[in-house]
């Protein structure tokens, strides 16, 4: 069991609740992910897998709980180079062309901070590019890309500043099998590298065989933390069969827009 | 030939002329990447606060102007942060009351008259003075070497704020720098172009710019080259035609932005030509398409 080999998880989430406009979207959720492990956020369109995620980064405040990155505080939390970020796919590409080598360097300066970036930062950058496999268009605009590409970019730039811990909330929506498949395999190098991985997903797809643990949310609560479900259809999922009257008409905010 | 080169005022109206070129689109690109491009505008209102001011204490107006201007983009980032709701309501009291305290101070002032309050809203070439350039070079410097010397940083706060804080970015302060920076670059831009068209200049020649162009990179460097053209033909231009400076400028990037996007399509279609190389029609062959032999000649 990964639990004994380290002393402190990756990302140890306890108890948090969170209240968007009124609404308590996360409801006392535990959520632990330790070092090593690639744990999936299974849950229905609402039920709060996006807000988890978003707090455990430090995007959405907590009413109550707490939340420690690598065994510190998130409020004190500052090697943000560590952790590879990947939101939840919006259409909104800024208002400026930029190219996917541009917009992928912006994940290193959580290394390059303020500084100016080096040699070794730029291989970085072109290493992360063709880990999703897009070295050949690396000089195209991200506005002439498809939705499947555009979430490629997204992980690439997650992916360049050689993160510990990847955190990643539907990286696969839209991708099609084929760009499953080399996502899958970057990831499992990322994982014998020694990453840690922590996605939302809605189905386990190509990324099944690597998933050690699944957490399942339903309304705000963890309604399942252990082996993967059995039947992945999405189906299987608990709160499948529940409607949410909300899910539909309510935008999911990425913080892209505002 | 070169005669406008000639009398002092030109020269320094020159000057300025150059330098609004060089810092309007360098800070417009990171406005009209987060979609803020009519920032400038509400920043220009506000401005006139402090030119009114400055007439009114007989201080050099472009001093006052970019104090009152920079303390107008704090709180409207201000805003930003804590007044979502409201927020709106909130900036048109401050771009309003901004622009009618400018007129009244400037009424009230002795020096100032009517014909002052035209040229700091549409520029004028001639008022440009000693003390002006040495305020607007100082400027100018500083936008330079903020939009250029951060803009990986600027960049990415622009392009996804939220991914840009999870990187632990400064992206409070960077936000509050690009106010500020905004701030200064209208009160480098009054003189020339004046308070109400100088967001224009923040955002034409990006417009224009980002036609022809796929990168981040070139659609900056595009757009300086273009805003540095047209302030100096039209500074030219409204030197022998006696037209104003400011709509002269505007005018011509808005033709830069016309003839730039007649321009763009054939240029793409082109481009995707040379880079590709790849067939334009289909070659696969599908085995659907063979059984039509039977009906079709082929
Ligand atoms: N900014 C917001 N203001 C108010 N309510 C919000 C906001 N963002 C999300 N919500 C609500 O919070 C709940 C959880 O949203 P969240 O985005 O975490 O769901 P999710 O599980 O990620 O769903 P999906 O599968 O659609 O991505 C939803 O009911 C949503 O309506
Ligand atoms: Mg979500």
């Amino acid at each position: 069991m990964p639990e004994s080999s380290t002393p402190e998880p990756v990302i140890s989430m306890r108890g948090a609740t969170a209240t968007l406009g009124a609404r308590p979207v996360l409801r006392g959720v535990d959520l632990t992910v330790h070092r090593g492990e690639v744990v999936a956020l299974l849950g229905a369109n609402g039920s709060g897998k996006s807000t988890a995620v978003r707090s455990v980064i430090g995007q959405v405040p907590l009413t109550g709980g707490t939340v420690e990155l690598f065994g510190t505080p998130l409020r004190r939390f500052r090697q943000w180079a560590r952790v590879g970020y990947v939101p939840q796919r919006t259409t909104a590409a800024g208002g400026v062309p930029a190219t996917i080598r541009e917009v992928v360097s912006s994940g290193r300066l959580s290394r390059t901070k303020l500084g100016l970036p080096g040699r070794a930062d730029r291989e970085a950058v072109d290493r992360a590019i063709e880990l999703v496999g897009l070295t050949d268009r690396a000089k195209d605009s991200v506005n002439a890309l498809s939705g499947g590409q555009h979430q490629r970019v997204l992980i690439a730039r997650a992916l360049a500043s050689e993160p510990e811990v990847l955190i990643m909330d539907e990286p696969m929506a839209g991708v099609d099998l084929a760009s499953q498949e080399i996502l899958a395999t970057t990831l499992r190098e990322q994982v014998a590298g020694g990453a840690t991985v922590l996605l939302v997903l809605h189905e386990l797809g190509a990324l099944e065989p690597l998933i050690d643990r699944a957490i399942v949310l339903r309304d705000g609560c963890v309604m399942h933390d252990g082996p993967p479900p059995e039947a992945m259809g999405q189906h299987a999922l608990p709160g499948h069969d529940h409607v949410h009257p909300h899910a539909a008409s309510e935008p999911v905010r990425t913080g892209l827009l505002s | 030939m070169l005669e406008f080169l000639n009398p002092p005022f030109m020269q320094r109206a020159l000057i300025a002329a150059v330098l609004v070129g060089i810092t309007a689109p360098a800070i417009g690109i990171y406005l009209v990447q987060r979609r803020q491009a009519l920032m400038g505008d509400g920043i220009g209102h506000v401005a006139m606060t402090g030119v009114g001011l400055g007439f009114l204490l007989s201080t050099n107006p472009v001093w006052m102007a970019t104090l009152v201007a920079v303390a107008g983009s704090v709180v409207m980032e201000l805003i930003r942060w804590y007044g979502r709701t409201r927020g709106d309501i909130a900036l048109a009291m401050l771009f309003y009351g901004g622009m009618a305290g400018g007129v009244m101070l400037i009424n009230l002032s002795d020096t100032g008259s009517n014909a002052n309050l035209t040229s700091f809203l549409f520029g004028s070439l001639s008022t440009v003075s000693e003390e002006d350039v040495t305020a607007i070079v100082v400027l100018a410097a500083f936008v330079v070497l903020v939009t250029v010397g951060l803009r990986r940083q600027l960049f990415a706060v622009s392009q996804d704020e939220e991914f840009a804080r999870v990187t632990g970015l400064p992206v409070r302060v960077l936000n509050l720098l690009v106010a500020v920076t905004a701030a200064v670059t209208v009160t480098v831009a009054m003189r020339v172009v004046g308070l109400l068209l100088v967001s224009a200049l923040m955002v034409v020649p990006v417009a224009a710019a980002q036609q022809i162009s796929k990168s981040f990179k070139v659609t900056f460097v595009l757009a300086v080259v273009i805003g540095t053209a047209v302030t100096l033909a039209g500074t030219v231009t409204s030197y022998y035609q006696d037209v104003p400076p400011g709509a002269t400028i505007v005018l011509l990037a808005i033709g830069a932005f016309v003839v730039l996007t007649a321009l763009a399509t054939p240029l793409a279609r082109r481009r995707a030509r040379g880079s590709m190389r790849e067939a334009e029609r289909c070659t696969l062959e599908v085995p659907a398409a063979r059984r039509a032999k039977d009906d079709v000649q082929v």
